[in-house]
């Protein structure tokens, strides 16, 4: 009783918030550049590469979604907490933490629509050669992950400021920083003692693991972790507005 | 706990005890006590900024207070806040509403959320609508909506689950004259079934909806009453005006030297050499031939002279100062 009950709640704060990105010319443009910057990016280095493969489109994905995350997630609270809209939404008899959690599925479920949208790509592909089908179901299960950590982080930012610049810029920055920890060029920069806890750290170097097609448990538990971590400040944060 | 007090607690609709709120080493609430029966119309009074507005954020939980309780027909806010969030539609300050979104999509977002059974959304929004007369802008974007309609779809929102209590804060802010006579008519007519507290600096417009009063004041309660009572208070106090040529800090001595003045003041200028002054008798006096007369014998001469009785307006400011 009690837990559908939550369910009942968070699905219907949901439903408002997937509704409200479509209700915005935000999620036309957003679909829009995802698809032109994706294929364009794309196709300028396939024919030279000459290779039917969707390897260099996953490795395109966590850059194009530094900057989409965040243009998801910057209003989603800073906007609440300006107009005011924040006192009518926690003065429901709803818990904070199911609010929280309708903002990031909601965010998640749209981009999961804008990537199979963009899904044109790898049916392109897999008609001119042969597509492997575990990097692609690890590339698209990382870009799902990878995705979602950078919205909760996103989310978590934007609970901070009633400012949706501030969060955007912030965001960016965070999710930047969380993505290149791990990358080569940053681990081997730093000293060695780091240099582990740096590549676990880094949201990037789970994500490559994933999409050469390795699922394991131990990067789905990281992204999951990391999700979870930063909702669950999330709701501090809006539990700390008394 | 008996029977007996059982009963009434229930009459107490909401029931406020020595509510404190520090931001910081802000004290915005400073122990204030009321409550509300049920059925009741209450009329939160006082200046900007004297608290009104954080009560009613404390009562909605939408902020915790930092010391006292909060009972809401019987359950303490802190501890069953969805339980009590349920029996109370919320008016916030300034009407804050999803501007993209139409009113018809808000306030079936609105049931929705409320937990109104499905079969009867639609039944529930259409009263909703009737009561609150929102029938011309019902498919428009909230954006477009004039500030009147704003409210008016605010107010929709706020009995869409039929709550047994209404919180308004400042319902009638910023509108026009035939728009406020709206709102206040529609308060009236949901005050019927309801009970209601709701906030304004304008004295007399809780004399015209509210059963009751009180007056807070940098967060405590100064004042508290049916408006008749209110002015009761200060019935038998008379104000004087009077305008006198002569020296002004000799008059103002004199004056107050009077038996039986409570008050005397400088209330304004004419010139040099006139100026007018306010006197408060002491109360069943009446000063104005002793006055009259004191004022020609000192040799100073009467330009004008009236008396009027205190208004509520005066009551609210000299409670508020």
């Amino acid at each position: 009783m009690f837990k559908s009950d939550s369910v009942r709640n968070i699905y219907i704060l949901f439903k408002k918030e997937l509704w409200s990105y479509f209700n915005s010319p935000i999620a036309y443009i957003f679909i829009a550049v995802f698809l032109i910057a994706g294929n364009w990016l794309y196709f300028n280095s396939f024919f030279l590469a000459g290779q039917a493969s969707m390897r260099n489109y996953f490795s395109l994905l966590p850059w194009m979604f530094l900057f989409l995350a965040p243009a998801l997630t910057m209003r989603l609270w800073a906007e609440e907490r300006k107009t005011g809209t924040i006192e009518f939404l926690l003065t429901l008899p709803i818990k904070d933490s199911e609010a929280v959690l309708a903002k990031f599925f909601g965010a998640l479920a749209f981009l999961m629509i804008t990537l199979l949208l963009s899904a044109s790509l790898p049916i392109t592909i897999a008609f001119i050669g042969n597509i492997d089908p575990g990097p692609m179901i690890g590339g698209y299960l990382g870009a799902l992950l990878l995705g979602g950590s950078y919205l909760a982080l996103g989310l978590f930012i934007s609970s901070l400021t009633r400012n949706q610049i501030i969060a955007f810029v912030l965001s960016l920055a965070a999710c930047f920083a969380a993505f290149i920890v791990g990358a080569d060029f940053a681990v081997s920069g730093a000293p060695k003692i780091l240099q582990p806890a740096m590549r676990f750290l880094g949201l990037g170097s789970h994500f490559y693991n994933i999409t050469k097609g390795v699922i394991d448990t131990r990067d789905i538990l990281y992204y999951l972790s990391f999700i979870f971590l930063f909702l669950w400040l999330n709701v501090r944060v809006i539990e700390e507005r008394k | 706990m008996s029977i007996l007090r059982v009963t009434s607690y229930c009459l107490r609709m909401i029931e406020i005890k020595n509510l404190t709120k520090k931001l910081g080493d802000n004290t915005i609430l400073d122990n204030i006590s009321f409550s509300v029966k049920k059925g009741e119309i209450l009329g939160f009074l006082g200046p900007n900024g004297a608290g009104k507005t954080t009560t009613m954020k404390i009562i909605t939980s939408f902020w915790s207070a930092t010391e006292g309780s909060v009972l809401v027909d019987g359950l303490e806010v802190k501890d069953n806040s969805l339980k009590t969030r349920k029996k109370i539609g919320y008016l916030p300050e300034n009407v804050p509403l999803y501007d993209d979104m139409k009113v018809s999509e808000y306030l079936k977002f609105a049931a929705e959320i409320r937990k109104i059974p499905k079969e009867k959304i639609k039944e529930r929004i259409k009263e909703a609508v009737a009561s609150c007369g929102l029938k011309d802008v019902y498919d428009r974007p909230i954006d477009e909506l004039s500030k009147g309609y704003r409210q008016r779809t605010g107010l929709a929102q706020a009995i869409i689950h039929d709550p047994e209590i209404l919180i308004l804060d400042e319902p009638t802010t910023g509108l026009d004259p035939n728009q406020i006579a709206e709102i206040r008519e529609l308060i009236k007519n949901l005050g019927k079934e309801k009970t209601v507290i709701f906030s304004t600096h304008i004295l007399a417009e809780a004399a015209a909806i509210c059963d009751r009063a009180v007056i807070v004041n940098k967060g405590k309660i100064v004042g508290e009453g049916t408006p008749d009572e209110l002015s009761r208070r200060f019935a038998g106090k008379d104000l004087i005006y009077v305008k006198i040529k002569g020296p002004r800090e000799a008059i103002l001595e004199k004056i107050r030297a009077m038996e039986n003045v409570g008050r005397a003041e400088l209330k304004d200028r004419e010139s040099d050499e006139i100026y007018g002054y306010e006197i408060e008798p002491k109360p069943g006096v009446d000063l104005r031939e002793y006055l009259s007369m004191t004022i020609m014998n000192s040799g100073w001469s009467i330009l004008e002279f009236s008396k009027k009785s205190i208004s509520l307006e005066d009551v609210f400011r000299e409670l508020t100062k």
